[in-house]
C-alpha cells in the first residue's frame, strides 16, 4: 500500500512567501561557495545529501487531503483540503476522462477540509463517480452549502459527476475498495473522526484533527487500541503540548508529544506529523520534527517508532 | 511515584520521584494539592526538585501547569530545579521552559526565590 499526500497543512493553506524563497536560495548559494558545482550531477547530490529539508524543499502548504493507494481500481482519498486540486488533476491525467470510482473519507467537515472540493476537477467531469464516506449527518449539507452564493459561482447541484453520500457509523468495519475501514469519533468542535485502514496485513491510521485530553485514561486507552501495531499513524500534531493544554485548550488538536507516547504505547512502526501550523515556516517545522525524532529516542523503551513529518507530494509505501 | 516534601524557613521544596505519567499523575496531583493551596502571596515559595525524576509524559506535565495556574494566580511562585537531563529536555520539546523558571541545583532555586531561607537549608 502506498500513500500519497496532497496536503499536509492545518486550519489555512500557507504559501511561501518570496522572502522565504529568498533565504533558501542564500543559504542554498552560501553552502555551494567553494563546492566546485560544475554538472548537475553534483548539483543534485548537494541538495540532496548536504542540504537541509527546509533548505532544499518545502512541507507545502495545501489543506489537508491524503490519497491511500491499495493496488485496486478505485482511488481513495482521505479530506477534501486544498490539496485535492491538485489530486483531481492527478485523477484525471491518469485515469482519463471517466475515472474509476473515487472514494472519499472526511474526518469531518471544518472548512479547510472540504475547501478542495470546489476546485476537484472530477467533480465537473461527466460519468465520474465520487462516493463521500462520513460519519457526520450535516455532511452533504456542509459540500452544498460551501457551493451556494453567494459564497461560490457554481452550485452543488450544477456538477456533472455522479456524487453520492455514504454514511458511516463509528467503530464498525467495512470493506470498502478493497480496504478494511473502521471510524472512530475524535475530540474535536462538531466531533471528528479518524479511520484505521487494513488492506494485505498493512494500516494506516489517519487521525486528523483530534484533541486528546490527558486527564481521561479511558480516552488514552481507546486511542491505544485504535493505533495498535500500525504500520503508520498520521498525527494531528499542530500544536507543542504546552499550547494545546493552555491557551489553546479545546481548539481541537494535540502535539508532536502526545503523538510520540500514543505511538509508543500502542508499538505503531511509523509516526508521520500531520496537520502542520500554518503559522510556522519549513525551518520551524523541520525543527519540530528532529525535536520528535530526539523525544522518541530519550523515552523509548524496548520498541522503535519511525518518526517522520508529511509535506506535500511525500509518498510512503508500506 | 513518591513525593517528598520538605520546608527550609519560608520554601517549600517538593520531590516527586520516579516516573509521573497517565498511570499515576492523578495521585501525584492529589499528593501535591493541599501544598499549593498554601502557596500564596503570603505563604511559601515552591520549588520542585526533580533530582530524582526519572520520566514525565504529556499526563505529568499537565499536573505542574496545573500547579502553576493556581499558583501564579495567587501572587505565589513556582519554579523548577535540578532536572535530570532527560527530563530537562522533555520539558523544552513540550516547550515548558516557557512556564517555569529553571534552575540547575535547588540551592540555586532557593537564592533565587528567598535568599533568606538559603541558610536553612544549608543547615539541612
Amino acid at each position: 500500500m502506498r500513500v500519497r499526500f496532497w496536503g499536509t497543512r492545518g486550519s489555512l493553506p500557507t504559501a511561501l512567501t518570496s522572502g522565504d524563497v529568498r533565504r533558501k536560495l542564500v543559504r542554498a548559494l552560501q553552502g555551494a561557495i567553494g563546492r566546485g558545482l560544475d554538472s548537475d550531477a553534483k548539483i543534485d547530490a548537494y541538495l540532496d545529501r548536504e542540504l537541509d529539508f527546509s533548505t532544499s524543499q518545502t512541507f507545502g502548504g495545501n489543506s489537508s487531503c491524503v490519497e491511500l493507494i491499495p493496488g485496486g481500481d478505485e482511488f481513495v482519498v482521505c479530506d477534501m483540503g486544498s490539496g485535492a486540486r491538485a489530486f483531481g488533476n492527478h485523477v484525471l491525467a491518469t485515469a482519463g476522462a471517466t475515472p474509476p470510482l473515487i472514494n472519499v473519507f472526511m474526518s469531518h467537515v471544518h472548512w479547510d477540509h472540504i475547501m478542495g472540493f470546489p476546485f476537484f476537477m472530477p467533480a465537473y467531469t461527466t460519468g465520474a463517480r465520487i462516493r463521500i464516506h462520513g460519519c457526520h449527518p450535516t455532511l452533504e449539507r456542509a459540500f452544498r452549502l460551501q457551493q451556494s452564493a453567494p459564497v461560490f459561482p457554481v452550485d452543488f447541484g450544477r456538477l456533472s459527476a455522479a456524487i453520492e453520500f455514504v454514511h458511516l457509523t463509528p467503530d464498525t468495519w467495512y470493506d470498502i475498495a478493497g480496504l478494511r475501514v473502521r471510524p472512530m469519533l475524535q475530540n474535536h468542535s462538531g466531533d471528528s473522526y479518524g479511520y484505521r485502514f487494513e488492506h494485505d496485513g498493512k494500516s494506516v491510521v489517519y487521525s486528523t484533527d483530534s484533541e486528546h485530553k490527558l486527564d481521561d485514561p479511558a480516552e488514552t486507552a481507546a486511542f491505544t487500541a485504535f493505533f495498535r501495531d500500525a504500520d503508520l499513524v498520521i498525527f494531528d500534531a499542530m500544536y507543542s503540548l504546552l499550547d494545546a493544554i493552555s491557551v489553546k485548550e479545546d481548539w481541537g488538536h494535540s502535539s508532536n508529544v502526545v503523538g510520540v507516547e500514543l505511538a509508543q504505547l500502542a508499538r505503531v512502526k511509523h509516526l508521520c506529523l500531520f496537520h502542520h501550523e500554518p503559522a510556522f515556516d519549513d525551518e520551524q517545522l523541520e525543527s519540530i520534527l528532529k525535536e520528535t525524532i530526539r523525544l522518541e529516542q530519550l523515552t523509548r523503551t524496548d520498541h522503535t517508532v519511525e518518526v517522520s513529518a508529511a509535506w506535500d507530494g511525500r509518498e510512503i509505501d508500506l | 511515584m513518591e513525593l517528598d516534601s520538605k520546608v527550609y524557613a519560608d520554601v517549600l521544596v517538593l520531590s516527586p520521584a520516579g516516573r509521573i505519567d497517565h498511570t499515576n499523575c492523578d495521585r501525584f496531583l492529589d499528593a501535591i494539592q493541599p501544598q499549593l493551596e498554601r502557596c500564596t502571596a503570603s505563604g511559601p515559595r515552591l520549588v520542585f526538585d526533580l533530582g530524582r525524576l526519572e520520566y514525565v509524559s504529556s499526563a505529568g506535565l499537565r499536573c505542574f501547569l496545573i500547579a502553576a495556574k493556581q499558583v501564579k494566580p495567587l501572587g505565589g511562585t513556582v519554579v523548577v530545579a535540578a532536572m535530570r537531563p532527560v527530563v530537562k529536555e522533555i520539558f523544552e520539546i513540550s516547550r515548558f521552559n516557557l512556564v517555569f523558571p529553571i534552575f540547575d541545583t535547588v540551592r540555586a532555586a532557593v537564592a533565587q526565590v528567598s535568599p533568606g531561607a538559603l541558610s536553612a537549608l544549608d543547615a539541612g
